[in-house]
C-alpha cells in the first residue's frame, strides 16, 4: 500500500486538511522508530487504496523540538511515497523554507498552499507555475476550511503518486545526517581547538551576583544602591548647580543688562526676565542632569539593570508585566521617550501597551529639575534627599498601581528570556559621549520647547500691560480663575496652575515659567517660593507634576509606538485623573492632620 | 514523558537538554541563546517568590521564567 505523509508547520490548517482529505476516517496507528502515536487513514485514491499519515507540525527538519524528532524518526524508518507539504499561503515568506528543505533532501512532494480564502482576502497572489518550476515540486492552492481546490488537488496528488519513486529511508537518514554534519563539525572544531574549563572560574561576576542577587538581600540592596546614587547626585550636584546659577547671573548683570539698556522696557522685560531668566534657570540644572546621566550610564552598562529585571520579575509577573518592563521603567528615569521606544523588544502587543502605560509615571530628568528646584527651595538639606527619594518611590507606586488596575485589559503570555551579561565598567569614552549627548539633547529642547514655553508664559502673565504682572487681570489670571475650582482643593494656586499648563509641553518649562512669571531667577526665585508655599502645597504640586502627564514628546511617542490615538488619550486621561486623586488625598489628608 | 523539566533543577545542578517543545518564536530565541539538544545546562540560582531562573549554557548566562523553563526537558545529573 502506498503511503502519503502530511507535513507542515504548526497552525497551518494541516489537521483540517487531513480530516477533509480522509473524510475523518482516521485511526491511531503504530509506526516503527517512533514512540508517539500518529493519526493515519486509508482512503481510495484514483483506483487504489493509499494510507495517509498526519505528521506533527514542525518548523524545519533540523529543529530540536520533540515534534521535529518524531518527524525525522518517522521519515528515517518508514518508506513514504509522497509528502504533502502544507503551507499557510498567507505566511509564505516564512514557511517556504520547509518546502525547500524537502526538495533539497530529494523527498517526493506536492506543495499545497492552504488558506486560499484568507490569502485572497489579503490580496496575495502566487505565480503557481513559476513557484513550481523553481521548487521542482507541483504546487496548488487549497482551502482546507471550505474545501476549495480539493478536486484538482486530489488529481494532482494521484498523478504525483504514480510518477514518483518512494523515499529510501536509509538514504534519507544519510542525507539528514550530512546536514547535521555542520553541527557536528562545529562541535568538533570547537572541542579540538578551543580550551574551556569544565566549570567556569568563579570570577568577579559570580561573586558579585552571589551578593547582589541574594535571595533575601538582593532587592533591598538594589533599592539601597539606588538611594545612595541619588544621594550622591544630590550632594555633588548642589554646588555645581549653585556655581552655574552664579555664572548665569554674572553674565546677566555684567554682560546682557548693559548691552540691552537701550531697548524699550517691555522688550528688556521679555528678553531678560522672560527668556534669559527662564532658560537660565533651567540651564542651571544641566550639570546635575549630566551627573545623573553619568551615574545612569554606569548603572546601565554595568549589567546591573538585567539583574534588576531578575530580582523584580516575580513581582512584575503578578502585575502582568515582566522584568524587561521594569528595566524600561528604570530607563524612563532618564527620559520617557527612549524608554517608550525601548518597548519594541516586546513582541506581545498587550505587554507592550501595558508597559507603555506605566512608563510615563517614571520620574524623568525633566521632572527631576522641577523637584530639585522646589526641594532645595523649601526643604532643609537633611530632608531633601528623603523627599526626593519619596517621589521616586511614589513614581514606582503609581506605575505599579496602574499595572495592577489594567493588567486584565492587556493579558499577555510573552516568554521572558534574556541574556545576563557579565558585570562591566563603562569606558571613559562611553561616559563622555553620553554626557555630551545629554547636553545636546537639552540644547535642542531649549531651542524649541523651553524658549517657546517661557515666552508664552511671559506674554500670558504680562498682557494686558496696564495691570500688575501675573495678577488676576492678566490672561494667565483669567485662565487660573477658570481652573481654580479644580486645582485649589489640591493646594495649587493661580500662578502655579498656569505653569502646569505649560508643563504639559515640557517639564523643563515649569521652572523657567516661574522665573518668567516673577521676573526672578536662582536664589531669589527660590526665596520667593519658600515664602509663597508651605511644604504641603509644594509637595502636592510636585506630586501633581510627577503624575499628571508626560511631556508633549512622550505623548507623541506614545501615539507613534501604539499607533492608536485612543490609547494615547486613554493614557493622558488616566494620568490626569490619578494625579488629581492622589494630590487630593495627600493635600486634604495633610491639612486634616493639622500640617 | 518521564524526563524532568528544566524548572525542577535545584541551584548547583547540571543536566543535559533532551527536548525543547516551545512555539516558534520562543524556539528561535532559545536556539539563538544556545539551547540545543544534548547541551549541558547548569542551574545557577532561582529567584524568590517563584521568580525567574538563572541558568548557564556554555559561557552564556540566561534568565528565564519557570513557565518557559517548563518547556525544556532535561536528563538530570545531580551536582558534582
Amino acid at each position: 500500500m502506498k503511503c502519503i505523509a502530511l507535513l507542515g508547520m504548526p497552525n497551518t490548517g494541516k489537521s483540517t486538511f487531513f480530516n477533509r482529505f480522509t473524510g475523518a476516517s482516521a485511526r491511531v496507528g503504530n509506526w516503527p522508530g517512533i514512540t508517539i502515536d500518529l493519526l493515519a487513514a486509508k482512503i481510495p485514491l484514483d483506483g487504489q487504496v493509499v494510507r495517509v499519515v498526519d505528521l506533527p507540525g514542525i518548523y524545519d527538519f533540523h529543529g530540536f523540538s520533540e515534534d521535529e524528532k518524531v518527524v525525522r524518526d518517522f521519515l528515517e524508518n518508514n518508506r513514504v511515497d509522497l509528502l504533502l507539504i502544507i503551507l499557510n499561503g498567507v505566511q509564505l515568506e516564512r514557511q517556504l523554507s520547509l518546502a525547500l528543505q524537502a526538495q533539497q533532501l530529494g523527498l517526493p512532494a506536492v506543495l499545497l498552499l492552504n488558506m486560499a480564502d484568507e490569502a485572497k482576502r489579503a490580496g496575495i497572489t502566487v505565480d503557481i507555475e513559476k513557484m513550481a518550476a523553481r521548487l521542482k515540486i507541483p504546487v496548488i492552492w487549497v482551502s482546507a476550511k471550505y474545501g476549495e481546490g480539493f478536486k484538482s488537488a486530489s488529481t494532482l496528488i494521484a498523478q504525483a503518486l504514480s510518477a514518483n519513486c518512494p523515499t529510501d529511508p536509509a538514504k534519507l537518514r544519510e542525507n539528514l545526517r550530512a546536514d547535521d554534519e555542520i553541527e557536528a563539525a562545529m562541535e568538533e572544531i570547537f572541542s579540538e581547538s578551543v580550551q574551556m574549563p569544565k566549570t567556569m572560574p568563579k570570577g568577579m561576576t559570580a561573586s558579585l551576583d552571589r551578593i547582589l542577587l541574594h535571595p533575601f538581600f538582593g532587592l533591598p540592596l538594589f533599592f539601597l544602591v539606588m538611594f545612595l546614587l541619588f544621594q550622591f547626585i544630590f550632594t555633588l550636584g548642589k554646588p555645581m548647580q549653585d556655581g552655574m546659577a552664579w555664572l548665569l547671573s554674572q553674565a546677566r548683570t555684567l554682560g546682557l543688562e548693559p548691552l540691552l539698556a537701550n531697548l524699550p522696557a517691555w522688550m528688556q522685560g521679555l528678553l531678560l526676565d522672560g527668556i534669559y531668566n527662564g532658560v537660565g534657570t533651567v540651564a542651571a540644572f544641566v550639570p546635575v542632569i549630566i551627573l545623573f546621566f553619568l551615574v545612569m550610564t554606569v548603572v546601565e552598562d554595568s549589567g546591573y539593570l538585567s539583574r534588576a529585571a531578575f530580582l523584580m520579575d516575580a513581582l512584575m509577573a503578578r502585575l502582568g508585566l515582566d522584568g524587561r518592563s521594569f528595566v524600561m521603567l528604570l530607563m524612563g528615569f532618564g527620559c520617557n521617550v527612549p524608554a517608550l521606544m525601548g518597548t519594541r523588544i516586546m513582541r506581545s502587543r498587550s505587554l507592550r501597551l501595558l508597559t507603555m502605560l506605566i512608563i510615563p509615571f517614571s520620574l524623568c530628568s525633566a521632572r527631576l529639575q522641577v523637584f530639585l528646584f522646589l526641594i532645595t527651595a523649601i526643604f532643609t538639606a537633611q530632608a531633601a534627599p528623603i523627599v526626593l527619594f519619596s517621589l521616586y518611590l511614589l513614581s514606582f507606586a503609581t506605575a505599579l498601581l496602574t499595572a495592577v488596575l489594567f493588567k486584565h485589559r492587556f493579558p499577555s503570555t510573552e516568554p521572558f528570556i534574556i541574556e545576563l551579561p557579565p558585570y562591566r565598567l563603562p569606558t571613559t569614552r562611553q561616559i563622555i559621549s553620553r554626557a555630551w549627548h545629554e547636553v545636546r539633547h537639552f540644547l535642542k529642547r531649549a531651542s524649541k520647547f523651553i524658549t517657546f514655553g517661557v515666552v508664552a508664559v511671559w506674554i500670558l502673565t504680562h498682557v494686558p500691560s496696564d495691570v500688575p504682572p501675573s495678577s488676576a487681570d492678566t490672561l494667565a489670571g483669567h485662565i487660573s480663575t477658570l481652573l481654580a475650582p479644580l486645582l485649589s482643593p489640591i493646594g495649587i494656586d493661580a500662578q502655579l496652575s498656569v505653569v502646569l499648563i505649560f508643563g504639559f509641553v515640557a517639564k523643563e518649562i515649569v521652572i523657567g515659567s516661574l522665573a518668567a512669571i516673577y521676573g526672578l531667577e536662582g536664589d531669589s526665585l527660590m526665596g520667593l517660593m519658600a515664602q509663597k508655599l508651605d511644604w504641603v502645597q509644594a509637595y502636592s504640586f510636585m506630586l501633581f507634576t510627577l503624575i499628571y502627564t508626560p511631556c508633549l514628546s512622550a505623548v507623541a511617542t506614545l501615539r507613534n509606538e501604539s499607533k492608536s490615538y485612543a490609547f494615547m488619550f486613554f493614557s493622558i486621561a488616566w494620568s490626569l485623573l490619578l494625579a488629581w486623586v492622589v494630590c487630593f488625598v495627600f493635600y486634604q489628608g495633610a491639612r486634616g492632620l493639622g500640617f | 514523558m518521564s524526563e524532568p523539566r528544566l524548572s525542577s533543577l535545584h541551584p548547583g545542578d547540571s543536566a543535559i537538554i533532551r527536548a525543547i517543545s516551545a512555539e516558534e518564536s520562543l524556539h528561535h530565541r532559545l536556539l539563538a541563546l544556545g539551547f540545543r539538544i544534548g547541551k549541558e545546562i547548569h542551574m545557577i540560582r532561582t529567584a524568590r517568590f517563584r521568580g525567574p531562573l538563572q541558568v548557564r549554557i556554555g559561557t552564556t548566562e540566561v534568565i528565564m521564567r519557570r513557565c518557559d523553563a517548563d518547556k525544556i526537558r532535561v536528563s538530570h545529573q545531580t551536582a558534582q
